[in-house]
Order: C-alpha cells, then structure tokens, then sequence
C-alpha cells in the first residue's frame, strides 16, 4: 500500500485489516499518533486526512491511499514546533501528554472547520454570514477530545490565542 | 527515631525530621527561592507536543510480537475445556498460552506486605483451572500483527463449571468483616459514646451516602513491552511503582533482583491505575515461552476487565449539634466491597479523623467481601468519596442550625488533631475559605434553596472542604553528580505521569544548590537509577525532598573535605554553611565563598558523585499532617431536563509550599475536573447477577469533556509547612477531594434537593 504522510510517500506491507492508526503506530512507526479507547470515543488517535479531522481508530487504512494524511509529527515546519504546540506548553495544555497528539490535530482541524463558516450544534444563528467564536463554540468543537489529566482551561487557552480569536471574557464568568 | 537521631547529633546541620526544618526554609525563608515557585513551562513539553515523548508501547524491537487477552465470562468457578485449536491454526499465530502451558510463577504478594511486594491481588496469574472473577484473562495470544492477535483470541473458547458467586453488595453486605487495620490506622475510632450523644443532641443530621465504583481511564491504555535475554528482563512499562514492579517481578520468577530492569519515563495517566496488574505478568511470562520480545496493549475493555478501579461505597453519617453549633456528636460509618484476595478498603472514615472538633466520635468501616475484579487505589481513595458524604452532611447540618456552612466550619475548627491529639504541623483551612469565599463571591449565595434562576436554568452555589493526608515514603535514595563545568545531574528511580515531577525536581535542585536551572538535570523513570518511591498517595514530591536533603548534606561535606585549607571555606562544617550562587558560602560571612567548579578544579577532580538516603519520616509520627482546601461551585440546574451544568469552579488550598505555579494548577484542576465527574457523569456498571463490567468502555463510562468544564479558579495560601521538606505537602489528590459535596451541595441550593447517591444524573432530579 502507498501512503501520503506528513507530505511524504511511504510505501508499506500491511494487514489490509488494520485501521489507519496501527498501520501509523505499528507498521510506519509514527508512533505520535495515540490509542486511547479503538472505537472513536476519545479521540487520541485524531489526525488530518487532506486537512480534515479524522478517527484514525475509525478508519480502514487501505481506504486512506493517495490522501493527504498529517500527523502530531508533520504539524511543525523546519524543526520547529506549530505555534498551537508551543501555545500548548506555554498554557500547559496537557499533563501526561498522551492525548496531546490527538488534541493538536483536532485543533488544527476544528479551526479549518471555522473558517468553512461550519456550525456546530451551540451555533446560536445558523443563518449569520459567520459563525460568532467563543469561548462556549470551542469547547464544544473540542469535546470530542476526552483529556483525563483535565488540561481543559489550558488546551482552551492555547487555541484561543493561536488559532481562533475569542471574546476576552470568557461567558461563563460574564454569566456569575 | 533514636538512631537517627543520634546520628544527626553527631553531624551539626543535618535535617532532623520532627526536630529541625529543611534548612532551605531557614536560608531563604518564605520567600525568595529563585527558581522555586515560578510558573516555569513544563521540560518535557516541547517533546510531548510533537509526538516525540515514547509512551511503553512505542518501543521497538526486533521479532517483536504482539499480544491479545481472552477473558474469562463468569464469576467463580473453574474451566472444564478450554479449546484453543482454531487460535493456534490462525494465521500469524506465535502461540497461545493458558493455565496449561504458562510458566510456572510464584504469586504476587499485596502491595505494602514487603518492600518488594506490588500485587494488586496475590491470586496466582493464570497457573490454574481457577476463576475468580467475570473477566479474568484465560488464553494469552502472540501474533506476528495485533490484528491477527485480536482474531485469534477472538477463537478461544471455554466451558466452566460454574460455583456460587457473590456478585451482589446487597447479598454482600449481610455478612460484613472487619478488617485489622486500615493502612495501618484502626478501623474503629471512639472518643465517648457517639450514639448517646447524638440522641441527646440538640440538632441532628443521619444520613446514608452512596457513591459508585469508578474506574481511573487514563487515556493511555495499559501497555508493556518485554523482551529476555537470557535470564534478565527488559520492561518498558506505564508504571506508578517502578521498583516495586521490578521487585515483584524478581519474585514471580524467580529471579535475582538486578536481573530486571524496569522504565517508564512517559506515562499517559496513572491515577492509582498505572500498578502491577495480569497483564505485565503475562506478557513477560509469553515472552519466556516464545522465546521472542512482545508487546501488550490492552484494549479499553481489557482496562477494565482486569485492572480495577474506585470501590463502591455505602456511608452513614450522623452529626450532632448544639444550638451554637458545636458538634456534641460526630459519626461516619459504612462499608465497601471488597475480595479476599486484596485490601484496599476506601479509607473513607479518614478525612473525619483529622477534620473537625467533636465532643464524642465514633469511626468505623467494615468490608463486603464479592468475587470481583480487586478493586484498588484511584485518586484520593477514601477521602474523595469520605468528604463526599462527610461534608454533604455537613452542609445539611448547617441548614438546620440556621448557619452559613462556612460558619459552621469555622465554629468547629479544632485546634489540635481530634482523635490522635497531635499538634497541626500547619493548618490554614479557615484562610482557604475566607479568602476563597471574597474571590467566589459567596455572599451572593441565597440560604434558601431555589431562590435563583435564569430561565429553565436554577442557579445554586456550594461548597465543601478539601483535604488530604501528608506522607513521606521512605527508603528513597537521590544520588548527586556534579561536573566539573558547575553542572548537575540527580537521580532517582521516581515517575512523573503529568504531575510535573521533573519539573518542579528540577526547579528544586535548582534553589536547594544554588545553581541556575539550565545547570540542572533530573533523571528518574528507570529502575538502574538509585531506588525511589512510589506515585502514589501524593507522597513523590516530599520523599524525593527527604531524598534530596541528605544527598545534598553529603554533597556538602565532601566539597568541604576537597575544599582543604586553601579555601576560604577551611574549618567550616555542614551546619556553618549553605549553598548558594553556584557554591558553598558562610551563612554569614558573604565574603567566605568558593564555587563548585573552583573547589573540583583545585582538588583535580572532574566530577564529584553523592548518594545518600532520606531519613525517616519522623514529622509523620509527631505531626498530624494534612492539605486542605476550600472547594466552591457554582451550578444551573434545567427544571425541564434536570441536567446539571457546572458553571463556576473555585478551588481555595491549603497545601504548602508550591513548587511550580503553574503545573500546580494544573494538578488542582486536574482533581477537580476528576470530581465534577464522580459528582455528575462517572459510574462503572456492575452486574449484580453475573459480576460482570456493563459499561466497560468511553462511551458508556462518561469522563468530563471539554463542554463539561467551566474556567476554573485556583488560589493557594503557599504557607510552607515547617515540617515537610521544601515546605511542601502533595498536591496530586487534594483537587478531587469535597468536590462531590461541594457539586451536591449546590445543586441543593439550586433545586432544594439532595442528592445523596453519586452520580447525580438527571433522572434523580426530575
């Protein structure tokens, strides 16, 4: 099978039963890429197929041959680490680290979402021209990604400084 | 105590527990540690966010081969077949390994019996026809893939002949035991008859309490890669207890202890959870068979059929009061299951031992025995799901008194431990509510319930106490290494699951030898490291400052010794100086200094190694030692749906001193975000008539999310303790505590309800 990772070809035997993420852990060794439930509930495993966030878990490699697929390793240019990864450790976003990967890329991705103008299901108006970002909208877009540390505030923080531009105040302190 | 003590005499300037403080308090005060205490970024962050941290899964090795689990589908009883012909025939299959062909391995001992000793059950691992719980693994299957492991094992089949099985806590409870101890505290605890007091008093409060098992989900799944050579074994393991696991690896199979190495520089989550469990055992015990190096993954629901979690837990509190508002009686008795094959009893009658004063007390907690999975350690066993029923109670007493609950809990203050009768080693927990109180803006809470809306939405605000014992483990060692470039490396086999440990290790050695961060290493997670101490109990951070501290002592006196009399430090002795810029120093004398590298270089010396041994821990045994905390929060709870959303989170501690600020916070958060589950979402499903895990997976387990969490605030008192070193007491396991109460507390003063079965789930509200 030929494979497109972190824009290069790999070429790589393979059970045609593996799922996108073993074929990345155990075959490719691109061992960024975490496990953390096989069955898309936790989202370890989240990664970009031609910008989009996926469940590698969820997903049969061989149907992934000729996309473009990124992973926690192919997010930084030259060396040097993706403004969101250094906004992830300068608000410690994480603690064991472990769902880190998956976090990242689903960032990545949710922001790509955004800028499609796409709703989710806070969206208050789904008529606007664009979606109005805050604070409530990236916790929802992120909750597919379960963190058992509990760096939820900071993982919040990172993206809102890096990626998508929030409201200063957060609404639930507005709310109190 | 004694020899230690003598000891200390005859070397002026030595920390002595119970007696001196850690002279890094003395020579820098309260204040002022340079590196100590600042909100420094994690090391091993950059690392973490690539990808680049290697997790015990990720390691390679030639002729690697992966393994799967099939698990036991009753409670008790024994196998009659066991077939395992179509697993053999399956492609790719290494071999498949059952009661029949495994190795033959001693047991593993309980955790605590022996220095060594790290079983979390001392049932025999797969060495006979036996079953002793629904999950209990029954074949091992080593495959060239993991799929083609996971298909094979997928084939194994068997036939019991099924025995009576307690699977249910009703049945259970019927016939309690009480057990001898409770980590080596009584299980009964009577100050006067707490019965007689209660009847006379003036206002009571006697409620039972319910909370469920729980189950730890770290993200990472419990993994190990091992290899043999010869007779030495490799493991990379996600481990809380490496020298423990290496130990009782030594002992299983009968080797000598040197013979087993044992890392883990990365672990993704532990909780409790990252211990000695089945699956260890078994891959070492195939890789023997096989003869080739494997690698075991659980699946999610492997986690759960084989390593345990949080206990249920049934609790009755009984408060008595006058009408001022001191308590005439205190009472918290209850029971959790348990097997016989461990002992882990959910220490929850120890946050009222140490909490409040009380004219009579009476303590008390037995065990149910059931044939289950042994249940084990999750964060803050005990007083996570203790403070839960304790200070729910407490707030309902409050409510009957006519008091604000902060009130209350300052008229019951003790003033000293109330049932050991120890002096507080420091104790801060009024300041942790008033300051916490101002930033939350208690004032604004309503007394009666319901009086708060906006919409369908109520609004009520709660709160509770946190606490947490202080522990230091001994027998860790820390071992010193200075390079002639000023440079230093200390090492000890300890862990860091996220805690932040190399970090704040790192920040501590800084302050405590008066070098630059940069100049400093840590090195831990590897068993060929001098011994360390567990993860666990929130006990790492002030063992390895026990550890620290002698090393240090040592380190000081060679350099002295090397220093000779051309130094400006001739005739000086440990207890004269201190460390400081780089060097050694008179305490008083500025002008008397020479730094590391001066005094390696005059003496010819390129490096200079010390390695010494915490002294035990006598602060313990003199001091009634604990972090507190003030938990506040703020919910909305839907009249329509009765769905609790956690709007506000405010968490006020008590906990020493804070080494790093900002992964300090996290670890508080941590807890709390942990708690906002046990309180709302987390339940592990038992089923009562086949003992078997319903829920075992994310999806129907429901851990907080992100939409879960609200913004929330930590504030600490950073008082260091005078007794702990660094000043320090652990932080890992106070955010979970008074969580629960503080969440049910609110949704009290939201809805008028009380909730006294956790998870408060919307069908209890409706």
């Amino acid at each position: 099978m030929n494979f497109t990772i972190n824009g290069q070809s790999v070429e790589v035997e393979a059970d045609i039963r593996s799922s996108l993420l073993d074929l990345l852990r155990n075959s490719l060794g691109f061992t960024g890429t975490k496990k953390g439930c096989d069955q898309g509930a936790c989202g370890a495993c989240t990664v970009l197929v031609d910008g989009e966030r996926i469940n590698s878990c969820l997903a049969l490699a061989v149907q992934y041959q000729g996309r473009s697929i990124t992973t926690v390793e192919g997010l930084g240019s030259d060396g040097s680490l993706h403004p969101l990864q250094e906004a992830f450790v300068e608000h410690d976003g994480f603690q064991c680290g472990y769902c880190t990967p998956g976090q990242l890329c689903s960032a990545v991705g949710m922001a790509r979402e955004i800028e499609r103008n796409i709703p989710s299901v806070v969206t208050a108006n789904l008529s606007a021209d664009s979606v109005a970002i805050d604070e409530r909208e990236l916790r929802e877009r992120m909750s597919g990604n379960l963190c058992r540390c509990g760096a939820y505030n900071g993982i919040i923080e990172a993206i809102s400084e890096t990626l998508v531009k929030t409201p200063a105040t957060p609404q639930v302190r507005a709310r109190a | 105590m004694s020899a230690q003590s003598d000891a200390a005499a005859s070397r002026p300037g030595r920390w002595q527990p119970a007696v001196t403080q850690d002279p890094m308090l003395r020579k820098h005060g309260a204040q002022g540690h340079g590196a100590l205490g600042q909100p420094v970024s994690r090391i091993d962050g950059p690392l973490k966010v690539q990808g680049k941290a290697r997790f015990a899964a990720e390691f390679p090795y030639e002729g690697l081969c992966y393994a799967a689990l099939a698990f036991s589908t009753i409670a008790r009883g024994r196998i009659t077949a066991l077939d395992t012909t179509a697993a053999e025939a399956a492609p790719g299959v290494v071999l498949v390994m059952t009661h029949r062909n495994a190795p033959r391995m001693k047991a593993p001992s309980l955790m605590m019996s022996s220095p060594t000793a790290a079983g979390a059950s001392d049932l025999p691992v797969m060495q006979n026809d036996e079953i002793h719980w629904n999950g209990q693994p029954i074949a091992v299957v080593l495959a060239e893939t993991q799929e083609q492991a996971d298909h094979a094992a997928s084939l194994v089949t068997a036939d019991y002949a099924v025995l009576p099985a307690t699977t249910s806590f009703e049945e259970a409870k019927k016939t309690p035991r009480q057990l001898d101890n409770i980590l080596g505290q009584p299980p009964v605890v009577e100050i006067g008859d707490a019965e007689a007091a209660l009847k006379g008093a003036a206002v009571q409060v006697d409620q039972i309490y319910r909370t469920p098992r729980h189950n730890h989900n770290a993200i990472e799944l419990h993994a190990a890669t091992v290899a043999w050579t010869g007779d030495e074994l490799r493991v990379h393991d996600a481990s809380q207890l490496l020298d423990l696991t290496a130990g009782q690896l030594a002992d299983i199979f009968g080797l000598e202890a040197d013979k087993v190495r044992v890392s883990s520089p990365y672990v993704g989550g532990g909780f409790g959870g990252k211990c000695l469990w089945d699956h260890q055992i078994l891959a070492c015990a195939a890789a023997r068979l096989a003869g080739r190096p494997v690698r075991i993954m659980l699946s999610r629901e492997g986690v759960f059929r084989i390593v345990g979690g949080r206990t249920l837990t049934e609790q009755r509190v009984a408060l008595g009061a006058n009408a001022e508002g001191r308590l005439d009686a205190l009472i918290h008795t209850g029971i959790v299951a348990m097997t016989t094959h461990n002992s882990c009893p959910e220490q929850f009658t120890f946050p009222a031992r140490h909490l409040y004063a009380a004219r009579t007390i009476r303590l008390a907690q037995e065990v149910a025995d059931m044939d289950m999975l042994a249940n084990t350690f999750m964060r803050a066993p005990g007083e996570s799901v203790g403070t839960f029923a304790l200070e729910c109670a407490i707030d309902e007493l409050a409510e009957k008194l006519g008091l604000d609950p902060i009130e209350l809990r300052r008229r019951i203050e003790p003033d000293k431990d109330p049932t050991s009768g120890k002096p507080f080693s420091a104790r801060h927990l009024i300041d942790a509510y008033d300051k916490g109180a101002e930033r939350f803006g208690w004032n604004r809470r309503s007394a009666t319930p319901r009086r708060r809306r906006d919409g369908e939405w109520l609004i009520g605000m709660g709160c509770a106490t946190a606490t947490y014992p202080y522990h230091r483990f001994p027998g860790g060692a820390a071992r010193i290494r200075l390079k002639a470039d000023g440079r230093v490396t200390v090492s000890t086999a300890v862990h860091d699951m996220g805690m932040g440990t190399a970090t704040a290790q790192a920040q501590h050695i800084a302050a405590r030898l008066g070098v630059p961060l940069d100049h400093v290493t840590f090195e831990y997670g590897d068993t060929t490291l001098p011994r360390g101490v567990i993860a666990g109990g929130s006990t790492q951070t002030a063992s390895i400052g026990g550890a620290v501290i002698a090393a240090t002592e040592t380190f000081v006196e060679e350099l002295l010794k090397l220093a000779g009399n051309d130094s400006p430090l001739a005739g000086l002795s440990l207890a004269e100086v201190e460390t400081r810029d780089g060097g050694i120093g008179h305490r008083d004398d500025a002008a008397r200094f020479e730094s590391y590298e001066s005094i390696l270089r005059r003496s010819g010396r390129g490096e200079l190694v010390c390695e010494a041994e915490a002294p035990p821990p006598a602060e313990m045994e003199a001091f009634s030692m604990h972090s507190y905390g003030a938990q506040f929060c703020e919910v909305r709870v839907s009249e329509i749906t009765g769905e609790v959303r956690v709007s506000r989170f405010f968490g006020s501690f008590d906990a020493g001193r804070i080494l790093n600020a900002k992964t300090a916070t996290s670890q508080f958060k941590g807890g709390i975000i942990m708690g906002i589950g046990l309180a709302l979402t987390e339940e592990t499903n038992f089923d009562p008539r086949s003992g078997r895990i319903v829920n075992a997976s994310l999806a129907e387990y429901h851990v907080p999310v992100q939409m879960d969490v609200p913004a929330i605030e930590i504030l600490y008192t950073d008082i260091p303790d005078p007794q702990a070193p660094m000043g320090a007491r652990g932080i890992g396991e106070i955010g979970i505590t008074g969580v629960g109460a503080a969440v049910a507390n609110a949704v009290y003063n939201a809805t008028g309800k009380r909730i006294r079965d956790l998870p408060i789930t919307l069908d209890k509200l409706m």
